[in-house]
């Protein structure tokens, strides 16, 4: 088991055909069992062609009927993604993750508002993607750096990600899947949502979560946990030493009006009972030493 | 990006929100021959800058003959202007705006952001203007109204007649903020701001309500379709270091520590300044060289660090995942070799042929101090900040 996305899950990748789409697709083809989850692309005006073998359509629609996919992933530029994010919400998809960096928020508002009841989930924008080791990776995470196994991770950023991964795998531990909700300040699930599915997975011992500066997130995440979770978490914040009113790369990482303060947030995650750490290299070590409780 | 208070009030009038006239002036002489078209008996002679504060600071004067204003121009333009939001060195006065003076009745809050948690645009309003709003949220919270916009039917008018009562705006002067209300929020979607602010909108002794203040921030990933916004940046206004990092696509943010640091994605960049400051060392900037770290940006994020007068060191920190690691190596001897590194520098290199990248920086007989995670990084790259 795992969340979200297994080995037979199949996926339709928009914006297959352009650069960035070819490089991360064919790397997701490679990993596990890509070559059977990825089964369809989506480019208007390329239908019938294909790419490494798998075939382009002109619509998400058209790819869903064609092949039965559930998921699409996004490579689209920032001025038409949150257009093929709408696509693939119309055409009813379970879930969508949406790598593209740099769309403007208020197109993510009018999608978001689009998106109210109906049954489509969003991950992103301007995150890694999401994988579940040994199965299937979607997105443009380096794949040779995760492990099968048992801890959960979820995070804003995409190298801090590979940072806990990579700490863990290192210490022998495996995860289950590593979620990347993105950097952008209007996104998909939250941190809670994710967490909400960790809890219900039945192969998922522990989690790591990693948030940065900017909005509240972490915070209502860490008032659900004290409540609702039942397995430990370890978390830590980026951006410490983040000055206010200074947007940190990431669209969302922003102190702003005295709110979104790292060390506010690591307060009330302490406060709600998460390990946390200041040291970023410890995420790992951390998660050790309350695993051996 | 923000732009200054007079560029803020333009774009206010093309959305019908009223203001007092002015103009923009770069000379005390027109400062003079604004005020004198202007025609009126006071007139407010307003610093420019993208900072707040202005009045508190010395940046705006009252005046009320001509030669008042040509002595407030002398004494604001030019000047080094120090704010809370300026830092130490204050920030140069190059433009000014001249006012007709306001009969000021009374003074309220208008605010615009984005809410994350609801995922709509908020307005904030206020019977407390011209205070800042933060100070208002900590000392009487209950005083800022907030309405959450639906995105199809826009700020209704009914919406914003209730919030203009809840204010306290008197009922004669309700229809007139309407106006203001709507004309703020569809600037606000039309052109794509991230905030804006009437602070304060005023009450005139005659009823009327106007702008007196326009803050605007934009949203930079939607400057692509707005050439008028973009046609407003003014670069005496940022950072020297941003202005250059952004050419070469660097994601850049000058702080005032002595140990620059270069990373790969925002927020391994912000634990690796945490990690410095955490081990006792203090971070001299945020750097993002991105996911596809060429060695043209490597050797341009070089450049940029090494402008620091205060540098004492750098830490690489890279976590190569698409980016293989001996390319990033190959980018790094090549950039130090071409700009004549004077500080120590420490590489932390990891993920994809890491082997490899740690070979390639060995072999290239440069001085760098190579660690194999990063707490070992941040003590390597403080120590050698210290000399030892």
């Amino acid at each position: 088991m795992s969340i979200l996305i297994d080995k037979n899950t199949r996926v339709i990748t928009q914006g297959m055909t352009g650069k960035v789409g070819q490089f991360h697709t064919s790397n997701c083809i490679a990993y596990a069992n890509g070559a059977n989850c990825f089964v369809a692309g989506v480019t208007p005006n390329k239908g019938g062609q294909r790419f490494e073998g798998v075939p382009i359509y002109d619509s998400v629609l058209e790819a869903k009927q064609q092949t039965g996919a559930t998921v699409s992933v996004i490579y689209v530029p920032p001025a038409y993604a949150a257009a093929a994010i709408d696509e693939a919400v119309e055409a009813d998809l379970d879930l969508v993750i949406c790598i593209t960096e740099g769309i403007p928020v208020h197109d993510m508002l009018r999608t978001r508002y689009r998106m109210a009841g109906r049954r489509t989930l969003l991950i992103g924008p301007n995150c890694p993607g999401l994988i579940t080791p040994d199965e299937l990776k979607i997105g443009i995470m380096p794949g040779h750096i995760h492990k099968k196994g048992r801890i959960g991770v979820v995070s804003r950023s995409g190298t801090l990600t590979y940072e806990a991964v990579g700490q863990l795998t290192a210490l022998g531990l495996g995860q289950s899947s590593c979620v990347g909700i993105g950097g952008d300040p209007i996104n998909g699930l939250k941190h809670l949502d994710v967490l909400r599915l960790f809890n219900d997975d039945p192969e998922t011992d522990a989690v790591i979560m990693v948030g940065e500066i900017g909005g509240s997130d972490e915070e209502a995440c860490a008032r659900w946990i004290r409540d609702n979770m039942q397995k430990p978490v370890v978390g830590f914040i980026a951006g410490v030493t983040a000055p206010p009113g200074k947007r940190m790369g990431h669209a969302g990482a922003i102190i702003s009006g005295g709110q979104g303060g790292a060390d506010a947030k690591l307060a009330v995650m302490e406060e709600c009972g998460i390990h946390i750490t200041r040291n970023p290299a410890e995420m790992g070590s951390v998660m050790q030493k309350v695993l051996k409780g | 990006m923000k732009i200054h208070e007079y560029q803020g009030k333009e774009i206010l009038r093309q959305f019908g929100v009223p203001t007092p006239r002015g103009k923009a002036c770069f000379s005390v002489d027109e400062a003079v021959l604004a005020a004198q078209d202007l025609g009126a008996t006071v007139w407010v002679v307003k610093a420019q800058i993208h900072a707040g504060g202005r009045g508190k600071g010395g940046g705006v004067k009252v005046a009320r003959s001509l030669e008042e204003v040509r002595l407030a121009a002398e004494q604001i333009l030019g000047m080094q202007l120090v704010t809370h939001q300026t830092g130490h060195e204050g920030q140069r006065v190059r433009r000014l705006l001249v006012e007709e003076g306001a009969q000021i009745a009374r003074e309220f809050y208008l605010g615009m952001v984005i809410d994350r948690d609801a995922q709509r645009v908020a307005l904030l309003a206020s019977s407390e203007g011209g205070m800042e709003i933060e100070e208002v949220a900590m000392h009487s919270p209950e005083k800022i109204h907030t309405l959450r916009i639906d995105p199809l039917a826009g700020l209704r008018a009914d919406e914003a007649a209730q919030v203009a009562r809840q204010i306290g705006i008197p009922e004669a002067s309700v229809a007139g903020t309407v106006i203001v209300l709507q004309g703020l929020y569809r600037a606000f979607v039309e052109k794509e701001a991230m905030l804006a602010e009437i602070n304060p909108l005023v009450l005139t002794a005659d009823g009327h309500v106007l702008a007196l203040d326009a803050k605007f921030n934009f949203d930079s990933n939607a400057l692509f379709r707005h050439p008028e916004i973009v046609a407003f940046r003014d670069l005496d206004e940022e950072d020297p270091a941003e202005i250059e990092a952004s050419k070469f696509d660097l994601s850049y943010i000058s702080l005032d520590g002595d140990i620059a640091c270069l990373v790969n994605g925002a927020g391994l960049a912000m634990a690796t300044m945490d990690i410095i400051k955490l081990y006792g060392g203090n971070p001299a900037n945020f750097l993002d060289v991105g996911g596809g770290a060429s060695r043209e940006k490597v050797t341009e994020a070089f450049k940029l660090m090494l402008k620091n007068p205060n540098l004492k060191a750098i830490l690489v920190n890279i976590f190569g995942g698409i980016m293989k690691c001996d390319v990033i190596a190959e980018g790094i001897v090549a950039a130090v070799r071409e700009v004549h590194l004077n500080v120590p520098l420490v590489v932390r290199l990891e993920g994809t042929n890491v082997e490899l990248g740690k070979m390639i920086l060995a072999e290239s007989g440069l001085p760098i101090i190579s660690a194999s995670d990063m707490a070992e990084a941040a003590e390597k790259v403080v120590a050698a900040a210290r000399g030892n």
